[in-house]
């Protein structure tokens, strides 16, 4: 890591203020999760949306000298198998580091059983894990997941509630929305349903880093710049790696990059940065020019309206 | 680096949380484009979704700044919205949430989710639609629907934004007179505007950039949403907080550690060693220990959580309240205004699921006294209430419940109604009165 670079120099015109505003609200919401169903957990991916859920659920549920108690649900992770090897790791440390429950849906369970099936070997699989979050959601009767999305990562999400109601087939009636007033969640299910809650609905990537800076919360290592081996396609860096290899024609370069969201690897990309703290993201953050959808996910480039399709089958 | 040893100020987070509001309008009077203006000034729109826009419009046309607020699939086909929308932008000084609330169909249920949690309203004012040469100048229902429904669910600022006057032959002169129309109408209905700004959307007079258009030299419409007060019932002397989340040994929360009961304190403060008396057991303790998230605190104010633990152990679970004794008066039977959201009919003598802070309990509407039109806020007797309709009513729930007039207090004088049966959210209660 760099030395810190001085934030009040890069941010003289933002009150930092507002994050302790963004923490109560999440808090508030893990809580009222944690209160209102018998059966929550909290999906995890290692992604820095979900360390920062986690961060938040920390600070909820542990009195400060009580470090060891566990949280009141476990984490689910849905492991697509085509992982960033370093994610991985980081994932199985922190949940060792904080004793947390950690369960882990696997897609290859759900090829072996049939309920996806993929179009060819090297499909990304990223669109077939909400099968495989539906499968977990049956097998351990979770009735509510907490997930890290934000409403300004996408213009389909801009209109998710912060308790979202899925329906016996885990689908989202985006028409059919329950008012939100308040804070007087409508927390009432039906057998079979479910609720998705989104603590950090109202917190903006800048929010994120500005977040993970002040707590100092730890984060894969690929969300800072590294060496990679990538290749250009389609106006997007892509990671050269056994399951994304280089194809005819394309020129492989080794580039100094970073991730602005980690997901599958066959459908993640980098950036080029040399941004080595949260400092030096947050300040990098502050003069993007590109979304962070937009510069990072092919699959979000198939059509403008590829979320929506997707969280209406139980994506989240 | 500073920024991580800042101390945090238990009492002040609240009010500084991002400005929330509304913005209220029509099919075409521009609301669209002010969203997509104020996120284009705000420099929340990026260049990949500005090139997806430029696409869209075709090779040297304007972009259309409506688009950037059409999320769903259906809308982009229906060129409608359809739902509430969030979006956010921040200025120099200030955050802000944009609830966008869609101007036609179910737009009573739209606005009211829009306004619930609300600081301000913009209502736009369409110059081009108005017949100028009338004397006196009318307003358009619509307009007068707008404000009036803000003003009902007691929004605290509400902002007139009279859009596309760079359409109009005299800007000036016709600025002059929808201002004083709308000053006469707001004195009308019993409430001062919080500015009234005349502005072009489309071009970006007054939205930030400051501009002679109408002959303002007064702020524009994003300075007027900087220097906007909040209020969050800090100042109240007593102390209310529902009970959300009971931590213990058995829970997974705080280990070895006594019960710990979490809550957002509703109004007032408190204060480590004061007096709380619980409801509905009535028992009172005092406070041995006080927590916000991660560390100990001596004191905590109104809209932040507290974690309270008490001198003595009391049966205390989600639901109950915590308060400075004496200053609640329990009732179970109350005057109420109901927006009603549900597309079944409320049904008098039903019962319904009630919420009340962090409590369900069972209730019924024992009659609808009225219904108000929103277009001049009468009252006309009826008793039936239907969806996107808002009436007075009597309440009855199961058992006694700390209420507070909605005026008085946001927490303890709002309630949720949902059909047993469907699990909708039906209606929302604002408490006026015992009955």
């Amino acid at each position: 890591m760099n030395a810190p670079t001085p934030l009040d120099r890069l941010l003289p015109e933002i009150d930092l203020g507002q994050l302790d505003a963004l923490e109560e609200e999440a808090i508030f919401i893990l809580r009222e999760t944690a209160a209102a169903f018998e059966r929550p957990a909290l999906l995890f991916s290692a992604g820095k949306d979900s360390c920062v859920v986690l961060h938040l659920a920390q600070k909820a549920f542990k009195l400060t000298g009580s470090a060891k108690a566990r949280l009141p649900f476990p984490l689910l992770h849905v492991d697509t198998g085509h992982n960033f090897p370093e994610v991985i790791a980081f994932r199985d440390a922190i949940v060792e580091e904080l004793g947390e429950q950690l369960v882990v849906a696997h897609l290859e369970d759900s090829i072996a059983r049939g309920s996806v099936r993929l179009a060819s070997t090297d499909e990304s699989r990223n669109g077939h894990q909400s099968v495989t979050l539906l499968e977990a959601v049956e097998e351990h009767h979770f009735d509510a997941l907490i997930g890290g999305a934000r409403r300004d990562e996408e213009k389909a999400r801009a209109k998710e509630r912060i308790l979202s109601h899925r329906d016996s087939f885990g689908q989202w009636q985006p028409k059919n929305q329950r008012p939100e007033l308040w804070t007087l969640f409508n927390t009432r299910l039906k057998p079979g349903e479910h609720m998705r809650a989104f603590p950090i609905s109202n917190w903006t990537e800048l929010d994120v880093w500005l977040y993970i800076q002040r707590e100092r919360i730890a984060l894969p290592s690929l969300y800072y710049a590294h060496h990679r081996e990538v290749v250009r396609r389609r106006g997007l860096l892509v990671p050269v790696t056994a399951l994304t290899p280089p194809k005819a024609g394309e020129r492989v370069e080794t580039l100094d990059v970073r991730f602005r969201t980690v997901g599958d690897i066959s459908c993640t990309c980098p950036v080029e940065s040399d941004a080595a703290s949260a400092a030096e993201v947050v300040a990098e953050t502050l003069a993007v020019t590109v979304s962070e959808r937009g510069a990072t996910r092919m699959d979000d480039r198939t059509s403008d309206a590829s979320m929506e399709r997707r969280k209406k089958e139980g994506y989240f | 680096m500073g920024l991580a040893l800042r101390d945090n100020d238990d009492r002040e987070a609240a009010t500084r949380r991002p400005l929330r509001f509304l913005t209220a309008g029509s099919v075409d009077d521009g609301k669209s484009t002010l969203i997509g203006r104020l996120l284009l000034d705000g420099r929340a729109i990026l260049a990949d979704q500005l090139d997806a826009l430029e696409a869209r419009a075709g090779g040297g046309q304007p972009i259309d700044l409506a688009l950037l607020t059409d999320g769903l699939e259906a809308e982009r086909e229906q060129g409608i919205t359809i739902d509430v929308a969030y979006r956010y932008f921040a200025t120099a000084k200030r955050k802000f949430v944009i609830a966008d609330a869609p101007g036609h169909e179910q737009y009573t249920r739209n606005m009211v989710t829009a306004a619930a949690g609300s600081d301000a309203a913009v209502v736009l004012v369409d110059a081009t639609k108005l017949d100028l040469a009338r004397e006196p100048l009318q307003l358009l229902p619509q307009t007068r629907r707008h404000a009036l429904l803000a003003k009902l669910l007691r929004v605290p600022h509400i902002v007139f934004a009279v859009n596309k006057l760079d359409a109009v032959a005299d800007a000036d002169g016709a600025f002059a007179r929808v201002r004083a129309a709308l000053e006469a109408f707001a004195a009308e209905a019993g409430f001062a505007p919080a500015g009234i700004v005349p502005i072009s959307a489309l071009h970006g007079d007054n939205v930030s950039r400051p501009s002679a258009l109408g002959g303002s030299d007064g702020p524009t419409l994003l300075e007027l949403l900087e220097a906007l007060p909040v209020d969050d019932g800090a100042t109240a002397a007593a102390a209310l907080v529902p009970v959300q989340f009971v931590a213990n040994a058995a829970n997974g929360g705080v280990g070895h550690q006594a019960r710990v009961l979490w809550g957002r304190v509703a109004r007032g403060e408190v204060a480590l060693g004061a007096e709380l008396v619980v409801f509905p057991s009535g028992e009172s303790a005092r406070v041995a220990e006080l927590h916000v998230a991660g560390r100990r605190a001596e004191r905590v104010g109104a809209g932040r959580s507290a974690g309270v633990v008490l001198d003595r152990q009391l049966d205390v679970s989600r639901g109950d309240w915590l308060a400075t004794p004496g200053t609640i008066a329990p009732t179970s039977r109350f005057r109420a205004t109901l927006a009603w959201l549900d597309t079944e009919p409320a049904i008098v003598g039903r019962k319904y699921w009630l919420r009340h802070g962090n409590r369900w309990l069972q209730g019924r509407i024992a009659a609808i006294e009225s219904r108000v039109d929103v277009a001049t806020l009468g009252h006309r007797a009826t008793d039936a209430l239907g969806v996107n309709d808002i009436g007075e009513v009597v309440v009855e729930a199961q058992h006694e419940l700390p209420l507070a007039s909605f005026d008085d207090d946001r927490v303890a004088g709002a309630l949720l109604v949902v059909d047993p049966a469907s699990h909708r959210t039906s209606g929302t209660l604002l408490v006026r009165a015992a009955a």
